[in-house]
């Protein structure tokens, strides 16, 4: 039933120059149709993990499997338009002088026709709310409507996996609240394959499956819930536990008669009402 | 500030010149600035000045625009005018006061060299005011794509200057922030010696720069995961449409350039 899109066998990477090894043998598999969120801490390889997914970086050793095909040198056009890509930095991956133009762009380096064009810009900016903005300037635009821009010019080029390079670091709440429920729709209308690379693990406790990276190498791999248990172990690796967890295990430790771990305010909020109301 | 200074300069209205082809508007003006050179009596520049009129009704350009736009070589030219007035002693002498003579000569001259740096003047202005920089980048970029047959890269250097046009106001923000953070430790942007104005210049500049070349290294990642690699086999999603109205622009400025030689004394 998993269908394993991409797959890492013992990858290593360094960058020149440094001693240790960015990426340190890391071997998983990303399946179709799943969100799987990569956290860890600055330096933890996680962001180089995403520049060999893509091929903006080449592993010393080890593979890459796209699809059955192995990432190369030859092949890395084939997997760009498979894989898309959304950076940090919502002015920096801006490249068209209006919405539309950047939307366009990644067609455009495709050779697709003109008229096909404007029905994909068209398609994907109403994909993502944008489709009000069509001739708007980057810079009346703000980072969450910057950041859906940038999905909508991933998504016109038809990937199967959208990796999201730390993307909402940049944004207030509200802005990452709609760069993620673009995404979380997307996944269910078009079943495509969500790769989250990020710090928070807010963020990531939505996924469906985390991966924990430390110092290079793959230190856990399993569910939020799964990897929350960790705790403790999560604080000395420098990640910051979701308020929902920590409060709950706060409680627990009060000795408020909670049971299991709590991902979400709203799982949190439920299981204390539903203990007032038994008191 | 930044509208002001720079998408200012392009005022979206409705006009026959704003729909025109940027192509058709970039030839008119590259060929005016050749044949203006051509009008050296009454009747070429009276010419010359009715066909710039009619280019100017036709834009819809509220007439501040134009004034603003000539108000800052309106020295310049009332300069070369007093020099052609004072210096070309030619013809007969129309006035005299003390040492100052003033002849028929020079004061045509002075008219008529006024005259042609007004029209220049205007005529550019007409084709920034009624097309946006993108368009102009677009049509510089189709008029000059036979030029790839000698290896310049003129899809790349379009693709700069596109690229620079985006990044303006970006930029512009970034000096904001960095002024007002260097003015939150103490430097003095605008007051003081002169000397000390200048060397605030250096805290502003140097980070600038460094953001910029990180900027500059994000965009080419960005742009590579996005499939970018050069013009090759490229399409364009932006599409020039040369129209009727576009060949009657052209032809136009043909059959003045024909005039012109016929007129000219």
């Amino acid at each position: 039933m998993k269908n394993a899109l991409v797959q890492l066998e013992q990858v290593v990477f360094k960058y020149d120059g440094q001693e240790q090894n960015a990426v340190d043998s890391v071997s998983f598999d990303i399946y179709e149709g799943e969100w799987l969120a990569i956290v860890g801490h600055n330096g933890s390889g996680k962001s180089s993990l995403a520049k060999l997914l893509n091929g903006l970086l080449y592993p010393q050793s080890g593979r890459i499997t796209v699809q059955g095909q192995n990432l190369s040198e030859e092949t890395v056009w084939g997997v760009r338009r498979q894989i898309g890509m959304v950076f940090q930095n919502p002015d920096n991956q801006f490249v068209g002088t209006t919405v539309q133009d950047d939307v366009a762009f990644g067609l455009e380096n495709a050779g697709i026709p003109r008229e096909e064009m404007l029905l994909r810009v068209d398609d994907a900016l109403k994909r993502v709310n944008m489709d009000s903005f069509l001739n708007q300037e980057p810079h009346h635009l703000s980072g969450g409507q910057k950041q859906r821009v940038a999905i909508a010019g991933v998504l016109a080029l038809r990937p199967s996996i959208i990796i999201l390079d730390e993307s909402t670091s940049m944004l207030d709440p509200k802005g990452r609240e709609e760069v993620l429920g673009t995404v979380r729709d997307l996944m269910k209308e078009r079943g495509i394959t969500v790769v989250s690379i990020t710090h928070d693990l807010e963020e990531a406790s939505r996924a469906d499956r985390m991966i924990v990276m430390n110092q290079g190498s793959l230190y856990k791999e399993g569910t939020p819930r799964d990897i929350f248990k960790l705790e403790e172990e999560l604080v000395t690796l420098g990640l910051d536990i979701p308020f929902p967890i920590k409060l709950s295990a706060l409680l627990q430790q009060r000795g408020v008669r909670l049971t299991g771990s709590h991902l979400t305010d709203k799982e949190l909020v439920n299981d204390l009402c539903k203990l007032i109301s038994t008191m | 500030m930044m509208d002001k200074m720079i998408f200012g300069r392009y005022v979206p209205v409705e006009s026959p010149m704003h729909r025109m082809d940027p192509r058709a508007k970039l030839l008119m003006v590259f060929i005016f600035v050749f044949i203006i050179f051509l009008a050296n009596n009454i009747p070429t520049y009276v010419l010359a000045a009715a066909f710039t009129f009619i280019i100017l009704r036709l834009s819809n350009i509220p007439a501040r625009f134009l004034i603003g736009g000539l108000k800052p070589v309106f020295y310049l030219i009332l300069f070369t005018f007093l020099l052609h007035i004072f210096f070309t002693k030619e013809g007969n002498l129309l006035f005299k006061w003390s040492f100052i003579e003033v002849y028929e000569d020079g004061l045509r001259q002075g008219i008529f060299i006024s005259l042609r740096f007004a029209l220049l003047i205007l005529i550019t202005s007409i084709l920034t005011l009624t097309t946006t920089p993108i368009s102009i980048t677009d049509g510089l970029e189709t008029l000059f794509n036979p030029l790839k047959k000698w290896k310049l890269p003129i899809h790349e250097l379009a693709l700069m200057m596109s690229i620079s046009l985006r990044f303006i106001p970006t930029l512009m923000e970034e000096t904001d922030k960095i002024m007002k953070a260097q003015a939150a430790r103490g430097t003095e942007f605008s007051s003081g010696p002169i000397k000390n104005r200048i060397k605030a210049i250096v805290p502003l500049l140097i980070p600038l720069f460094v953001s910029s070349f990180k900027r500059a290294e994000e965009l080419a990642t960005a742009m590579e995961s996005r499939g970018y690699r050069g013009g090759e086999g490229r399409t364009k999603y932006r599409l020039l449409e040369w129209e009727g109205t576009d060949t009657v622009l052209i032809a136009a400025i043909g059959v003045m350039t024909v005039l012109l030689f016929i007129l000219r004394a």
